[in-house]
């Protein structure tokens, strides 16, 4: 350590082309830990597997094989690196700020998840595991899962809530085209973090031959921070391409946050980058007031839920809250430990967005872009909106368009009534 | 010497395994679940686990996952948990705890170590708390006289085992197979083996769980173990069933598991 004023070595963050420290502020004093949050409150007979776990992911971060064979699949599959995209019509209803769209829409099957996923299931077949599941809530991880282990031919098993096959019927079928088996969870609130649950409890039971694909960076350690790892080259990706096309860093970086994986992606590679605004926006549902949403940094206490100590929506019991979002993905009552991190540090910013401002935000990218963005990468859009405004025509805004909008069609067409009380068009 | 060795000294005095007894506070009510308790510490078992449902149990297989989601639906409240153990001294057995660790967190470490030894209870077992994060907990048990029930399970290597045991006081939880709570047709062969492992690295007694559900796999287990653990087959006894009808039958099979820890099944 040296006796630097903090910030002296981020002298010159804003000019264009300036390579940053690749160092980190110090944040991770202990392993698994951000701060306070993060940790590993699971069953002990986890451990074992989690420290497999993250030997193996270690050895496989500098393991040039390795660093090979996902660079390929990422190029040759899964389309990276992904574009970016100028809206200039969409900012004209945010101040007239300039503002540039990462395209993770763009990605083989539909989102970011497939980043991580293809990362863990090559990590599945160098631990010697042979079968793969996963947790999911709108279908988009399950998807990228089951994607990835018919490609690697690994057997597959997504843990879905009952309440979301039946409002993603459509993406239970694609898993199922797959060759995954798909089980519908019963207990509880019948969603998301139920759906964790199961999987947590399949896991416990087969640990052996099974590695759980967790979808984000929640959860024990090392799985926070090897989704950041596994993410993080979209934010390296789009560093470099915002840097060749505008000649500087961005104002801000903006992307909505559930469990948090694609803002944590996209945040990474700025964090050193002094003068970057870090902001993440959270599902405000029917609004706040009403206790309908999951907007954890605006009304939640630290806990601990399903395995990390972090920002929880829990009552006064320590018993979790149900949480409400028009896009199952935001739908969860926790949020991965780093961000609870960056927000008490100051780093990073958090706000919200109610379903009707995301509804807007969606429409106005549909009507003036021709882009149809997921229902969880129109919070991120919506909270542009407000910032643009905010920071006026001269600001430069990256914001990370984690997935495409195929998936929330009959949504959307229901909250615009586009189709009648049977669902016809 | 604590309760809990006491009982432990006691068994093995009279060449026998302890009983424990697993139910949930709450369920069918939380009057109810005192009456169970109470109707199982009389009908032998030596120990009784009163665990707090939690919204997500991720060690719970389905018995218990919907006795709990029945209590939590009635309103169920950590302050319920310490009648309970109250209710389990009153009748003449050792209380201990079993809690996620959010509630305990969520109270205040300190103050539910008080509480609950103020009520009588002896001990918690965490399920979902390892040694390296109960920092916490070490001081607040040491401060109220408690005991830290962790877990092993058979994949725990020797290092985990020598952090676990290292931490533990009591007795060690020790999970039979790898998986989740819940009536199973036999007892792994897993079970003894870790018995073996851990009878190396300590002279806590050594209390088996997960799977255990009549009295025939109680006298198994207790010819190598030191306490039996029985859940989701007592919490069973209580489903479906009319108040008086569920507390003939949670007697019944206290009854049965107490003849088998006596090897005499």
């Amino acid at each position: 350590m040296t006796t630097e004023q903090p910030g002296t070595e981020q002298a010159g963050t804003e000019q264009a082309g300036t390579e940053q420290a690749e160092s980190v502020p110090a944040q991770v004093h202990v392993p698994g830990r951000f701060g306070a949050f993060g940790g590993r409150y699971v069953p002990e007979a986890l451990i074992p597997a989690l420290e497999e776990l993250d030997e193996a992911r270690q050895k496989a971060l500098v393991d040039p094989e390795f660093i090979d064979e996902l660079a390929t699949l990422h190029r040759t599959y899964t389309g990276r690196p992904s574009i970016i995209t100028e809206v200039p019509r969409f900012a004209e209803h945010a101040g007239g700020a300039r503002i540039i769209l990462k395209r993770e829409d763009l990605n083989h099957t539909g989102s970011h998840k497939i980043n991580n996923v293809l990362a863990q299931t090559l990590l599945t077949k160098r631990m010697g595991k042979r079968r793969v599941i996963a947790e999911t809530g709108a279908g988009q991880h399950g998807v990228a899962t089951a994607t990835a282990a018919a490609l690697m031919g690994l057997e597959c098993t997504i843990y879905m809530g009952k309440v979301d096959t039946e409002r993603q019927a459509l993406n239970v079928a694609r898993m199922k085209i797959l060759g995954a088996t798909v089980v519908a969870v019963e207990h509880g609130s019948a969603t998301l973090k139920d759906a964790i649950n199961e999987a947590m409890r399949d896991w416990v039971t087969n640990v052996d031959h099974t590695h759980y694909v967790l979808g984000t960076v929640t959860g024990p350690h090392p799985f926070p921070e090897m989704v950041r790892d596994f993410h993080k080259i979209i934010g390296e990706e789009a560093r470099g391409q915002v840097l060749e096309l505008t000649g500087r860093l961005p104002d801000a970086v903006i992307a909505c946050v559930g469990g948090g994986s694609n803002a944590m992606g996209i945040f990474h590679r700025f964090v050193t980058d002094q003068g970057v605004r870090l902001i993440g926006v959270e599902a405000g549902g029917d609004g706040i007031d009403t206790g309908r949403h999951a907007a954890r940094f605006a009304t939640a206490e630290p806990g601990v839920l399903h395995g990390a100590m972090s920002y929880l929506m829990q009552d006064d019991q320590g018993q979790t809250l149900e949480t409400h979002s028009i896009s199952a993905g935001l739908d969860y009552p926790s949020v991965g430990p780093e961000h609870s991190f960056l927000r008490d540090s100051g780093r990073a910013e958090y706000r919200y967005a109610t379903d009707d401002q995301v509804m807007h935000a969606f429409q106005l990218l549909c009507r003036t872009e021709g882009i149809i963005p997921a229902l969880e990468s129109a919070h991120a859009l919506a909270a542009t909106l407000d910032v643009g405004k905010e920071l006026g025509p001269d600001a430069l805004l990256l914001v990370n368009l984690s997935g495409r909008g195929d998936k929330d069609m009959h949504t959307a067409a229901e909250w615009f009534g586009l189709v009648d009380k049977d669902g016809q068009a | 010497m604590s309760a809990l060795s006491e009982v432990f000294a006691r068994c093995k005095a009279e060449g026998r395994a302890a009983l424990i007894g697993y139910l949930p506070v709450g369920y069918p009510d939380v009057e109810g679940s005192l009456a169970a308790m109470t109707a199982l510490a009389e009908a032998g078992a030596d120990i009784v686990e009163v665990g707090m449902p939690y919204s997500d149990p991720v060690m719970d297989g389905p018995v218990i996952q919907r006795a709990a989601t029945e209590a939590l639906a009635k309103g169920v409240h950590v302050d319920d948990v310490f009648r309970a153990t109250a209710a389990v001294r009153d009748a003449g057995a050792v209380p201990v705890v079993m809690s996620y660790w959010n509630l305990v967190l969520r109270r205040g470490v300190d103050r539910y170590a008080a509480d609950l030894a103020a009520s009588g209870g002896v001990g918690m077992i965490t399920p979902d708390l390892i040694p390296e994060e109960a920092g916490e907990w070490h001081e607040a048990s040491e401060r109220h006289g408690l005991d830290r029930i962790f877990l092993v399970a058979p994949s725990s290597t020797a290092e985990r085992i020598s952090v676990v045991t290292g931490a533990s006081s009591g007795f060690v939880y020790t999970a039979s197979t790898m998986g989740i709570t819940g009536t199973r047709g036999s007892v792994g062969s897993g079970a003894s083996e870790l018995v073996a492992r851990l009878r190396e690295a300590t002279d806590l007694p050594l209390c088996v769980g997960l799977g255990v559900s009549n009295g025939a796999q109680a006298a198994e287990v207790a010819s190598f173990a030191d306490g039996v653990i029985v859940g989701s087959a007592l919490v069973s006894t209580l489903l479906d069933r009319g108040r008086d009808e569920g507390l003939a039958a949670l007697r019944e099979l206290t009854a049965e598991l107490a003849e088998g820890v006596r090897g005499r099944a």
